[in-house]
């Protein structure tokens, strides 16, 4: 708990240094927020906006990607079935960051031929994301797809909706829970992420706030260490609210998933 | 894969009602699909204007398979596989493969282009003016924001048109005044005001005399006379050789992806070669990176696995607490424990990363009485803090795992446990903790491969720091083998993507071997075979 007390005491410290925080709440004020927020070398306001974008299109299109795979693995019983369930599980054994140098090397190619997905540019990096979550996405939501009974899809089958139909209003608003957990991990993921993210983006304007928090203080001696701390502390404040709101389902999913 | 429909346990004799697609939602199919074409077709439209003809191909290849999922009234699975399918191929399946591409060839800093490209960018560094050039008056001329030389030969007075990437060439149809070119078809010529303007794009202007590298480039100092510039190295495409026509040093390409003289002196920038399995024979042999590639393995293996282990103990040690202790109040520690898992982890890590540090920070400025002990700075202990902060950061979600699978195990086991005389101790250790490992083993070898490439963690607490200063790598003693790879990568002087691949690919052997092992020995796959 302690080092959460300390950020929170030292963003609201109106001092600076790192030594000046080491005494807990001897000063209150809120003058380090004003100083995150204006200051024009770090732009944490758009920081702040791109993070949001890119976390919310990456959650929704991969939340999306994944139950669209999800529901074609659990109910529909096709050649290759087994086989490419079996692939997505091996592939996603291996971590996207491995290929950081290659993700590089082809978005700069990319780049070349379309600047708006290249280096530099969000829809790069969350296709990029996109492409890595696909496979632990479809496997968390299919092990919950199946619980759906298939009684549900065939008596709606039989009142004459299609497929598409079925898929979108009936199955999933019975599997809403496990999209919020996908979407909430997912939200998670793309903020904290930080090596992609720093190798793909390149202009202080387009950084996300890991880049750019990581930048801020990565000399402690000098660093304002109130500013950052106000930044940590605005930064994570959305991401801990979602989690708590959504706690019941995530401690759920999670224990349902180790103990099933 | 042959994709072909059956619903499953579908009645025979009640066939859905006719296909029941409102006209709103077909309407939406077409115009996403319309999206998805135009932009392909763009796509491959500019792929070809850079003369990239295979990648164009397999770009109008898989789009024309999209519009056939979408609109055949079969494959219906595929209708649904088909977006995550691309992004997957694409970032994931194809990453990997380039990945093992590059790891066999040079690529990185001075290695990043064609042979062509090198030779003409070596010829073009080093020209030096030829001291009884005549003077060739010229004009400046812009096409579509591209600037040329409009040149008129001195002896002849016929007029030449050139860029930076295009030799020069005769122009019909020049104005001519008083004897200098001073317009033509197609170009604009500069006004003195624009010359000014752009003197400097014009004084790096370097127009190629003929196709033939070796004839030189002309340039202007000034806007309006241009000199004959010779190469001081002259190239013999033939024998493949440079040969710097003042020092008369000779430079053969030996296959190595650069002009090497007799004496071992390269010329820079060389060119892109595929060089076999030299990056790994150069990572298992050179005793500059096999020193730290081996002590690094050794580190992820112990950061990843005491991670794991200290972890769990400690989640499961606060669960059994929580679930024996009758105080009040529980769920208000549930929510203390809960609260740095939600905090995002890259934050915790920088906080403590300020907290470490050995002048300020707060453990030694406050805890610590203002003593010097070196967190982050000695790699002993830089590393007992990497794996302190992990603990930190990954306790409560083993917490979490345990108390669910604590209550999993029905009371019934302990109560018979009990009557048959087990004591407290001895029902844990032989009856709860086979258990618990049994169902948090695939929490746990997730969890291990998590930590085995926890970039973050090492990267913003420490920079992988302390730095080891035997080896020539950027490397330091609490790096993973993960940002090892990136500070070949993506820091320091030289930019090794080739090496870096390299260590990549033998991280994907381990992580492999792990993977099969460990799923052989569980039952991950086995729900799948149903």
């Amino acid at each position: 708990m302690f080092p959460l007390l300390f950020v929170l005491s030292s963003a609201l410290n109106p001092n600076g240094t790192l030594t000046g925080s080491n005494a807990l709440f001897s000063k209150i004020g809120i003058d380090s927020f004003w100083r995150i927020l204006s200051d024009d070398k770090s732009p944490y306001l758009l920081w702040f906006w791109n993070t949001l974008k890119v976390a919310t299109v990456t959650a929704v299109a991969s939340t999306l990607m994944g139950a669209l795979a999800a529901y074609a693995f659990s109910r529909m019983r096709f050649a290759g079935r087994r086989f490419g369930l079996i692939t997505i599980v091996v592939i996603q054994m291996f971590p996207q960051l491995l290929g950081a140098v290659a993700i590089f090397l082809m978005m700069s190619a990319i780049g070349d031929v379309f600047p708006a997905f290249g280096l530099n540019t969000h829809t790069g990096l969350i296709m990029v994301y996109l492409g890595g979550a696909l496979g632990v996405n479809t496997y968390l939501m299919y092990g919950f797809f199946n619980t759906v009974p298939v009684e549900i899809d065939e008596a709606a089958k039989i009142d004459g909706a299609g497929h598409a139909r079925i898929f979108f209003t009936i199955i999933l608003r019975l599997v809403a829970p496990i999209l919020a957990v996908v979407a909430l991990l997912s939200v998670i993921t793309s903020v904290s992420e930080y090596l992609i993210a720093s190798v793909l983006l390149i202009d202080p304007e387009n950084q996300t706030l890991a880049v750019g928090l990581v930048k801020l203080v990565s000399n402690p001696r000098y660093a304002d260490w109130s500013a950052f701390s106000a930044g940590a502390i605005m930064a994570a404040i959305p991401v801990v609210a979602l989690f708590l709101a959504l706690q019941r389902y995530i401690v759920g999913g999670i224990t349902a998933g180790a103990v099933k | 894969m042959a994709l072909s429909t059956r619903s499953p346990r579908r009645t025979a004799s009640r066939q859905p009602a006719l296909p029941s697609t409102s006209v709103r939602a077909l309407l939406l199919k077409i115009v996403l699909l319309a999206i998805i074409d135009a932009i392909s077709i763009f796509a491959a439209f500019m792929l070809v204007l850079q003369d990239n003809w295979v990648v164009a191909i397999v770009v109008l290849v898989v789009t024309a398979l999209v519009n056939w999922v979408y609109f055949s009234r079969r494959l219906l699975p595929a209708k649904y596989l088909t977006p995550g399918l691309i992004f997957l191929a694409v970032f994931q399946v194809f990453v990997l493969l380039y990945t093992c591409y590059v790891g066999f060839t040079n690529y990185g800093t001075g290695h990043n282009g064609t042979k062509e490209q090198a030779v003409s960018s070596l010829l073009a560094s080093s020209l030096q003016r030829v001291e009884d050039s005549p003077t060739y008056p010229v004009t400046v001329v812009d096409r579509l924001g591209e600037l040329g030389l409009l040149v008129t030969d001195p002896e002849t007075g016929d007029a030449f048109v050139g860029t930076n990437d295009e030799p020069l060439s005769r122009v019909s149809g020049a104005t001519l005044e008083g004897g200098k070119a001073v317009a033509a078809p197609g170009w604009t010529s500069l006004t003195f005001q624009d010359v000014i303007a752009r003197t400097d794009e014009i004084t790096s202007l370097a127009v190629p005399y003929s196709s033939d590298p070796n004839d030189g480039a002309l340039r202007t100092p000034d806007g309006s006379n241009a000199y004959r510039y010779l190469s001081t190295l002259e190239f013999d495409a033939q024998a493949g050789t440079m040969t710097n026509t003042q020092t008369g040093v000779v430079y053969t390409d030996r296959g190595t992806g650069a002009f090497v003289a007799d004496d071992g002196a390269e010329l820079r920038p060389g060119w892109q070669i595929t060089v076999g399995f030299d990056n790994f024979v150069r990572a298992f042999t050179e005793q500059s990176i096999r020193g730290p590639l081996i002590y690094v393995t050794i580190w992820t293996f112990v950061f990843a696995i005491g991670s794991v282990a200290l972890c769990f103990g400690l989640g499961l040690l606060l669960a059994i607490t929580f679930q024996n202790a009758r105080m009040r109040g529980v769920k208000y520690y549930r929510l203390l424990l809960i609260l740095p898992y939600a905090f995002p982890a890259f934050l915790s890590i920088l906080v403590w990363k300020g907290m470490m540090n050995e002048s300020f920070g707060f453990l030694n400025q406050v805890i610590f009485g203002g003593a010097a002990i070196p967190w982050l700075t000695d790699p002993t202990l830089a590393k007992a803090s990497a794996l302190l902060v992990n603990v930190w950061l990954g306790f409560p979600y083993m917490f979490l795992i345990c108390t669910g699978a604590l209550q999993a195990i029905p009371d019934e086991l302990t109560e018979a446990a009990t009557m048959d005389g087990a004591k407290g101790w001895q029902v844990f250790r032989q009856i709860k903790l086979p258990l618990l490992l049994s169902t948090t083993a695939p929490v746990l070898i997730a969890s291990f491969a998590f930590n085995f490439n926890n970039f973050n963690l090492v990267y913003l607490l420490n920079n992988g720091g302390p730095r080891d200063t035997t080896t020539s790598l950027p490397v330091g003693h609490t790096d993973l083998l993960i940002s090892m790879v990136y500070k070949v990568a993506f820091t320091g002087q030289n930019r090794d993507y080739g090496l870096a691949s390299a260590f990549s690919i033998i991280i994907f052997l381990i992580v492999a071997i792990i993977a099969v092992v460990s799923f052989s020995r569980t039952k991950a796959l086995e729900e799948i075979q149903r």
